[in-house]
């Protein structure tokens, strides 16, 4: 391999340097329609799962195929999505908050040929490579995280599960029977980068072992005090301890107060905490982010823990599933899955869905705890 | 020919979902063939060695990412995340993998030209691989060395003119939804605004100098396309102040079934005729409309412009004309101190460019967090332990109900010392003349 310069030279590192230009504008990429029509938008319909039409003041039409993506995306599959756009809309696509690709055309006719070219394309392994679909009253794209795929703290992977759960609930990401849209996000650890709590369902990567203390590295690898203070339960501190002779500045962890956060360890890599059997996944259900009709709202914890059960993690799927199908079963329309558990009872949820409900499930962690515990006689039995 | 064998991540090539694997083993595939031949300035292999190292994990069920690694480009604190794997010797390829984070254009709009030549950059000088997008909103570049970081800023900044997102203790990546470009719902430009506050904003993104990551996230309307409220320390919400328009014809075109209610959202099972009574009058939160059979009305004090009856008909009725956006402050995910949901602090804001109202609000939030805030506390968790007063106090908001759903039921009140008559110095010798010990 030869070296290829840009032009850019480390002898003089600010020559000609470009900085703060920021991104592009956003119009820069506009379809015509949509430049033309800019906040003149007069209504929208779904046409059918995965398309969407939206009328303009002035009758003009944009037709937009939505199709479900990877996050992890190769560069070849991007070039492919080039291709397809323009061929048939002008060069221009966009991608959305959860991960989906849209195309936009202006006529219903190229809308068909577009949505059975984009239905028509699979991988070698004989998966889809853009499915229709994602939209109203059905299951969108997850949302997730880096996982093992590229992560230091993860407690699972989320590339992996996210898969299988899409496989899983692929029928509603083509369908819209739902009460209400189900939002669905993976964070493969309890950092979330992905918004988690505030979906109808959050798959949370937890670890269950508190760290382990790399007592000869601790003093090279840490600012000992900002691990102790990263500790939300203030379970670290500093000691000195004997390591191969000699008094090293090291860290203890009080185990009985972790609960494996994983902050510390992202102050100090002396403490790693990722284990293979301690890890694994909790099920959050009934957040959304939306204001329609209730408030928003974060995610309960439903399933303490799952383990991790690569490659097809079928319990997690399994899961899921049930979830998804009870609450189809017995919702009203327009009512988002925490609004229907907490209109029939958190005790009506747990005996329709089966789940059970242990001691795990009851918050434990400062106020917000107390406020999540029943101070009343009405309940049911 | 695969590098390392994959039995477990194969299985992950079925399905009708499409396989991330697949992908990565056809970006494999791509880069061994090299039909453009490439000289590539990172190993041409790294998709086989992070297929090999996926594998890896899926055996033992850890990651093989070791813990940070400061790496970054001359001058900026944030845009790339130094990553290395701890299995160097196994997987050359990928022993050095740093992520890229690239401003994407607000609204995620591209042009095929634009994502070509992040292709081309990319191809050359990276692993090939991506995330599109990451959670912040970035277009993530997946795996590069550290050799190459200057020449693709250089490439990035000088041939697209396009330029690092953020990451650290910084403004991270402003994020929109599509807003006015195509959604009727929008109550203000979002993607002009975002726009507008990431270039005045430059210096905040690229130069770490908060107490820990802040967000802006705009969302055009109450239904929160991209979750604002939920994930960003700053979320702008459009909403407006008068009242809904009505299109009493199209309210009576709704309830004889000519048009599908919620945008034919439901269409995928039967769930009998639309009742507008049963699915929107009694659905609204605030019980503020109300049908006589052949008029709809909204007592409009009481609405609370939750959306439910706009999307439940949008071709009958409209925001209305008075627009503007709510801003909520201190949302978060769980660490350090737990999840928070935003808090509300402007009900209304009008939203005019150059939005220096918007701005002062901000700025005004940094100065006090950076005076105040603990290493690693995002501004949620200072406003929790500080109090929401304090943020009034430092915004010079007045305080109105809008800002509770209910009043405190504990009288613990602190009290300034002003606002006491007399003060709170006291004379005890006095005290005791009219009181013995
Ligand atoms: C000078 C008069 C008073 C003093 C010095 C006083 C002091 C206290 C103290 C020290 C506590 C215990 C706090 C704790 O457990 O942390 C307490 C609790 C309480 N006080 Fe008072 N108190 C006074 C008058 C009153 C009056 C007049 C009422 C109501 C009519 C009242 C209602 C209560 C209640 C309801 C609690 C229990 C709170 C709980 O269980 O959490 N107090 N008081
Ligand atoms: S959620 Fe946690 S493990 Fe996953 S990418 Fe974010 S920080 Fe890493
Ligand atoms: S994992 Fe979290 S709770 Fe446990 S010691 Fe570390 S910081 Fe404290
Ligand atoms: S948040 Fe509101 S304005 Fe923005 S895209 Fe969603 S529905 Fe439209
Ligand atoms: S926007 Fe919500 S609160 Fe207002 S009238 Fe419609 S349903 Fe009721």
């Amino acid at each position: 391999m030869v070296f290829i310069s840009s032009g850019y030279n480390p002898e003089k590192p600010m020559e000609n340097r470009i900085t703060d230009i920021g991104p592009h504008k956003y119009d820069e990429y506009f379809p015509p329609v949509i430049k033309k029509n800019l906040g003149k938008w007069l209504y929208h319909e779904i046409l059918e799962p995965g398309v969407l039409m939206h009328v303009a003041e002035n009758g003009d039409k944009v037709y937009t195929v939505r199709v479900g993506g990877t996050r992890t995306m190769s560069i070849t599959h991007i070039r492919e999505l080039c291709d397809i756009a323009d061929q048939y809309c002008g060069g221009y696509l966009r991608w959305t908050t959860r991960n989906n690709v849209e195309f936009m055309v202006t006529n219903e006719a190229a809308m068909k040929k577009l949505r059975d070219e984009l239905d028509s394309r699979k991988f070698e392994g004989g998966s889809y490579k853009f499915p229709v679909g994602g939209t109203g009253a059905g299951i969108s794209n997850m949302v997730h995280t880096q996982g093992w795929v590229h992560c230091h703290t993860p407690a699972t992977d989320a590339s992996g599960p996210v898969k299988c759960v899409m496989d899983a609930i692929f029928d509603d990401f083509k369908n819209m029977r739902m009460p209400a849209p189900v939002r669905i996000a993976l964070a493969c650890c309890i950092n979330m980068c992905g918004a988690v709590h505030c979906s109808d369902i959050g798959l949370v990567g937890i670890h269950r072992k508190p760290p382990m203390i790399d007592h000869q590295w601790a003093d090279q690898l840490c600012e000992i005090p900002l691990a102790v203070a990263a500790c939300p339960t203030a379970a670290v501190r500093p000691i000195k301890v004997e390591y191969n002779g000699e008094k090293v500045n090291s860290i203890a962890v009080k185990q009985e107060r972790c609960m494996y956060c994983g902050n510390c360890y992202t102050m100090c890599p002396a403490l790693p905490i990722s284990d293979g059997e301690g890890d694994g996944i909790a099920i959050m259900v009934g957040g959304k982010v939306s204001n329609r009709i209730s408030m928003p709202k974060f995610s309960k914890v439903v399933v303490g823990y799952i383990p991790n059960e690569p490659p097809r993690w079928p319990t997690l799927t399994n899961t899921v599933k049930h979830i998804v199908e009870v609450y189809a079963a017995n919702a009203r329309k327009y009512e988002r899955l925490g609004d229907w558990a907490e209109r029939i009872g958190w005790e009506s949820f747990f005996k329709l869905t089966g789940l059970e409900f242990t001691h795990h499930l009851i918050d434990d962690f400062r106020d917000p705890a107390y406020y999540t515990w029943r101070q009343s006689t009405q309940f049911k039995f | 020919m695969a590098k390392h064998a994959t039995p477990q991540l194969d299985q992950l090539e079925s399905g009708p979902w499409p396989s991330f694997v697949s992908d990565i083993k056809q970006e494999a595939a791509m880069r061994a063939k090299n039909p453009k031949g490439l000289d590539y300035q990172i190993p041409q292999d790294c998709p086989d060695d992070l297929l090999g190292v996926l594998e890896l994990s899926y055996a033992e069920k850890e990651t093989h990412w070791k813990h940070g690694g400061i790496v970054g480009v001359f001058g900026y604190g944030g845009g790339v995340i130094g990553r290395y794997c701890d299995q160097p010797e196994q997987f050359s390829g990928v022993a050095h993998f740093h992520t890229m984070r690239v401003a994407q254009p607000s609204g995620k709009y591209y042009n095929t030209k634009f994502l070509r030549d992040l292709c081309d950059i990319w191809d050359l000088r990276g692993s090939g691989l991506t995330n599109m997008h990451g959670s912040t909103g970035d277009i993530v570049l997946l795996g590069t060395q550290t050799h190459q970081l200057e020449e693709i800023f250089f490439e990035l900044t000088h041939n697209m003119h396009v330029d690092l997102g953020g990451s650290g203790s910084n403004l991270r990546t402003p994020e929109a939804c599509l807003g006015q470009s195509r959604c009727e719902y929008a109550c203000y430009n979002t993607q002009d605004m975002c726009y507008q506050l990431t270039q005045d904003y430059q210096d905040e993104l690229h130069r770490p100098a908060f107490p820990y990551k802040f967000k802006f996230k705009f969302d055009g309307c109450p239904n929160g396309c991209v979750c604002a409220m939920a994930r960003s320390d700053f979320a702008v919400v459009g909403t407006w102040k008068d009242d809904i328009k009505i299109d009493q014809d199209k309210v009576k075109a709704y309830v004889g079934g000519a048009i599908r209610p919620n945008a034919g959202a439901h269409a995928g099972r039967d769930w009998g005729k639309f009742d507008i009574q049963a699915e929107m009058i009694d659905r609204c939160p605030s019980r503020c409309m109300k049908w006589d059979g052949a008029k709809l009305s909204i007592k409009t004090a009481d609405c609370v412009r939750c959306m439910h009856c706009i999307n439940t008909m949008p071709q009958a009725l409209r925001i209305g004309d008075e627009r503007g956006a709510s801003i909520l402050v201190g949302a978060k995910a769980p660490v350090v101190d737990g999840a928070q949901m935003g808090s509300l602090l402007m009900p209304f804001i009008s939203c005019e460019a150059p939005y220096d109202d918007v701005k002062e609000v901000i700025e005004k939030i940094w100065d006090w967090w950076m005076e105040e805030g603990k290493n690693r506390e995002r501004v949620g968790e200072t406003m929790k332990r500080l109090s929401f007063q304090k943020l009034l106090e430092v915004t010079k908001i007045p305080a109105t109900a809008c800002h509770v759903k209910e009043p405190r039921s504990n009288p613990y009140i602190f009290f300034k010392e002003e606002e006491v008559p007399g003060g709170w110095q006291r004379d005890l010798v006095a005290y005791r003349k009219r009181h013995q010990r």
